[in-house]
């Protein structure tokens, strides 16, 4: 380099110097609320389907916080944010905030040493079983609950009164008040009325039964139990033998499931908060869906998501504060409203404006308090390490064997037995 | 590199050669020597450099990994010997997967090969607008393999996919698409075939361009049919294509991962393994398990079984192209992508 040049960079040196020291001095200047003593900062949030963070609640952020740029990306599908989190993880590369879903969070929860702990101040803001499953053996709590899945029951309330049950709320509440016998006596009765079968899949009725049992497949030390287990061969039994002749389709999310919801296949389906959406979206012609305020065996989870923050962030103090004020009360309430997603925060769930909330489509159908109810019936946590999956895509593939006919009951059975043994 | 090696050299040139130009245009005449010897493979390199960088690093990490419990996240792993090639080779669905590959591998490529020959066979004739049908026939090709793959699984859905509402409403009972191996692999092979049948074609008719057209002259003069000349003439013209075709098809069905994977909204071949392939086998074990041990192993048995197959499939082509005796058909044995 010659003198010449050597001397022109040193000049444009300086001046940047310079000027970061300005930036730097005006930034610490009016800003000291959001961790960020270096100045702008720029946060980014990465989610999947719909989390109900829209444009304006993240500027509110931003008006609070001058500071602050918030960036928000969304994956299609929860899927794609699985790949994008485990391939990023510990290499550097992922957003300031990352969503997590409840389908892989034991999978995460793994590398919780990775990801940043949440302040003391947000603890005893969730549901106990949800701060719970967040929180790591060393009890750190890594992860933001967002939302959760409280279930009740979807219905057509014209089929039910075609075949002969009752229609209204109230009385199909009743009606399917009891455990998962009575459940699948009214689709017998269904059945016997009209000849179609009542549920929409074999495999929502053994999630919901599988997500009622605390251990299923593995025990916290790590004991594989899954074949053994009497509570998961009694579930497979019931399923195999009185879900699948009463069910529309082996599993969901297939093209002619999501079709069957306007054609009337079926009548009745388990039906977590999210599910509205689904529902709505696919039959939006139907006017006779309803949900009752009711779950056979007391209350079933399903569904929820978490946000976390991975330790090797640039902004992790900040990225903290933001997920802190996403998964408070007021912006959860504002985010239901949105997209839906049913809170999991205690006092969201106790304010006045989830007991108001109503759902349209559903006949009018107090969604917020029904799901509320419904949240507080949800008893049991199921513990899910990171194999859970696993073994529970095998168990509904041995499900799938006996609906289509491929194997019968007990072969199906000892075919994932095997799977098992060989995992 | 060349440069300095090249000097040390130059005063070594006296003594062997006494001729005078020698001495005086040692320095470029080495230069001039050193290029001619070193400056092809420099020309050739970039491409090698990739090669080690794209292909042969990864092939060779895949190989540690495979030997390895490997944890992708932390990035680290411990040696375990070849546990994993065992607990693949052990496992049923492995060899489930290989017989759902095979079948339909030949489920494809029997019907795509027959039907490639044919329509390049018309489309070799002196039809009008010769262009046009040339493209329409690579346009499936040009669709994304994902595309066709969502058309099609609509089309074979179990209840209300077109095909089975044509068959119901014939008064037949519907394909258990999604229940039945035999009929899960039609399917599939169905959107295979639909993709490969034009690009075989033009690579069929490619070969077929080059046939002197003397023969057939002849032939005509002779007084051979359409089907004689095809059959004695083109065919034969066609084998040293049809072997690259035939060998092409086998690494790629061999690999057949798009259209399996679409066939269903999880991708994860089937209840029961219905049609799981190998490649979507270790994609499962991969990215939806995290077990990228095992996914290594496998990955290098897929490589194991291509490279037998391959070379099989290279001993019968020496054989039959030798029986050709240097006729000049050979032009489209380049190397091109296949599925």
């Amino acid at each position: 380099m010659n003198a010449r040049a050597f001397r022109r960079s040193a000049v444009a040196i300086a001046a940047f110097s310079a000027s970061a020291v300005v930036l730097a001095g005006c930034a610490s200047g009016n800003n000291n609320d959001a961790g960020g003593e270096d100045g702008e900062i720029t946060l980014t949030v990465a989610t999947f389907n719909d989390f109900g963070y829209t444009d304006e609640l993240l500027q509110e952020y931003m008006d609070e916080h001058p500071n602050v740029t918030v960036e928000h990306t969304r994956a299609a599908e929860s899927g794609d944010a699985r790949s994008n989190f485990f391939a990023k993880l510990g290499k550097g590369g992922l957003a300031d905030i990352e969503a997590v879903e409840i389908d892989w969070f034991a999978e995460a929860m793994q590398y919780s040493d990775m990801l940043a702990e949440a302040p003391d101040s947000v603890k005893g803001r969730w549901l106990d079983w949800k701060e719970a499953a967040a929180t790591d053996a060393d009890g750190r709590l890594v992860g933001f609950g967002t939302d959760i899945g409280p279930q009740g029951v979807c219905y057509r309330s014209e089929l039910f009164a075609a075949a002969g049950l009752p229609s209204d709320p109230e009385g199909v509440a009743q009606l399917f008040d009891g455990d998962w016998e009575n459940f699948l006596d009214v689709a017998d009765q269904y059945k016997a009325a009209t000849g179609k079968p009542m549920i929409d899949s074999a495999n929502s009725v053994l999630q919901g039964i599988m997500n009622q049992v605390e251990y299923t497949y593995t025990e916290e030390d790590g004991a594989v139990i899954a074949t053994e287990n009497p509570e998961v061969q009694a579930a497979y039994e019931l399923v195999a033998e009185r879900a699948v002749p009463n069910s529309a389709y082996s599993g969901q999310w297939s093209d002619d499931w999501f079709a069957s919801m306007a054609n009337g296949e079926f009548a009745a389906m388990l039906c977590p908060g999210w599910m509205l959406g689904v529902i709505e979206g696919n039959a939006p012609d139907t006017t006779d869906w309803n949900i009752a305020d009711v779950f056979p065996n007391g209350g079933g989870n399903w569904g929820g998501s978490y946000l976390t923050v991975p330790a090797d962030g640039d902004n992790v103090e900040a990225a903290l504060e933001l997920a802190d004020w996403l998964t408070a009360p007021e912006q959860q309430m504002k985010a239901f409203g949105n997209a839906g997603t049913f809170p999991s925060q205690i006092e969201a769930l106790e304010s006045q404006e989830l007991a108001d909330a109503t759902n349209a489509y559903f006949q009018d159908a107090p969604v917020g308090e029904i799901l509320s109810t419904r949240a507080e019936a949800v008893t049991v946590a199921p513990f899910k390490d990171e194999n859970y999956f696993k073994y529970h895509d095998a168990l509904q593939n041995a499900v799938i064997r006996v609906f289509d006919g491929v194997e019968d009951q007990e072969t199906s059975w000892n075919t994932w037995v095997a799977e098992v043994e060989a995992f | 590199m060349t440069a300095t090696d090249v000097r040390p050299e130059a005063p070594e040139a006296p003594p062997q050669g006494k001729d005078k130009p020698v001495r005086v245009l040692s320095f470029s005449q080495n230069l001039s020597r050193w290029d001619l010897k070193v400056s092809p493979y420099l020309y050739i390199s970039p491409f090698f450099i990739m090669f080690a960088v794209v292909g042969l690093f990864p092939i060779a990490y895949t190989a540690v990994i495979s030997f390895m419990e490997w944890d992708l996240v932390r990035n680290s792993g411990e040696f375990i010997g070849f546990d994993q090639y065992i607990w693949i080779l052990q496992n049923p669905q492995f060899w489930t997967a290989l017989r759902n590959t095979f079948s339909i591998f030949l489920l494809s490529s029997v019907p795509q090969l027959v039907f490639a020959i044919f329509i390049a066979a018309m489309l070799d004739k002196n039809i009008r607008a010769k262009t046009f049908w040339r493209t329409s026939v690579l346009l499936p090709y040009v669709m994304a393999p994902v595309a066709v793959a969502l058309i099609f699984s609509n089309m074979f859905g179990d209840n209300h996919g077109l095909v089975n509402n044509v068959l119901t409403d014939l008064g037949l009972t519907p394909i258990p698409w999604h229940k039945d191996p035999f009929w899960s692999h039609v399917a599939i092979a169905t959107m295979v075939n639909f993709r490969w049948t034009g690009y075989n074609a033009l690579i069929l008719l490619a070969a077929m361009q080059a046939v002197p057209r003397d023969y057939y002259e002849a032939a005509t003069v002779d007084g051979a049919g359409a089907f004689r000349q095809f059959w004695s003439i083109t065919l034969p013209s066609l084998r040293p294509t049809l072997i690259f075709v035939i060998i092409t098809s086998t690494i790629g069905g061999l690999q057949i991962f798009d259209e399996p994977s679409q066939f269903d909204n999880t991708g994860q071949g089937g209840a029961a393994q219905q049609w799981l392939t190998i490649t979507l086998f270790l994609y499962n074990i991969g990215w939806r398990e995290w077990n990228f041990g095992r996914a290594a192993a496998l990955a290098w048995i897929l490589f194991l079984i291509i490279l037998v197959i391959g070379l099989i499939n290279l001993l019968v082509t020496r054989r039959l192209v030798r029986d050709e005796g240097g006729r000049g058909v050979s032009l489209s044995r380049k190397k091109g992508p296949r599925r």
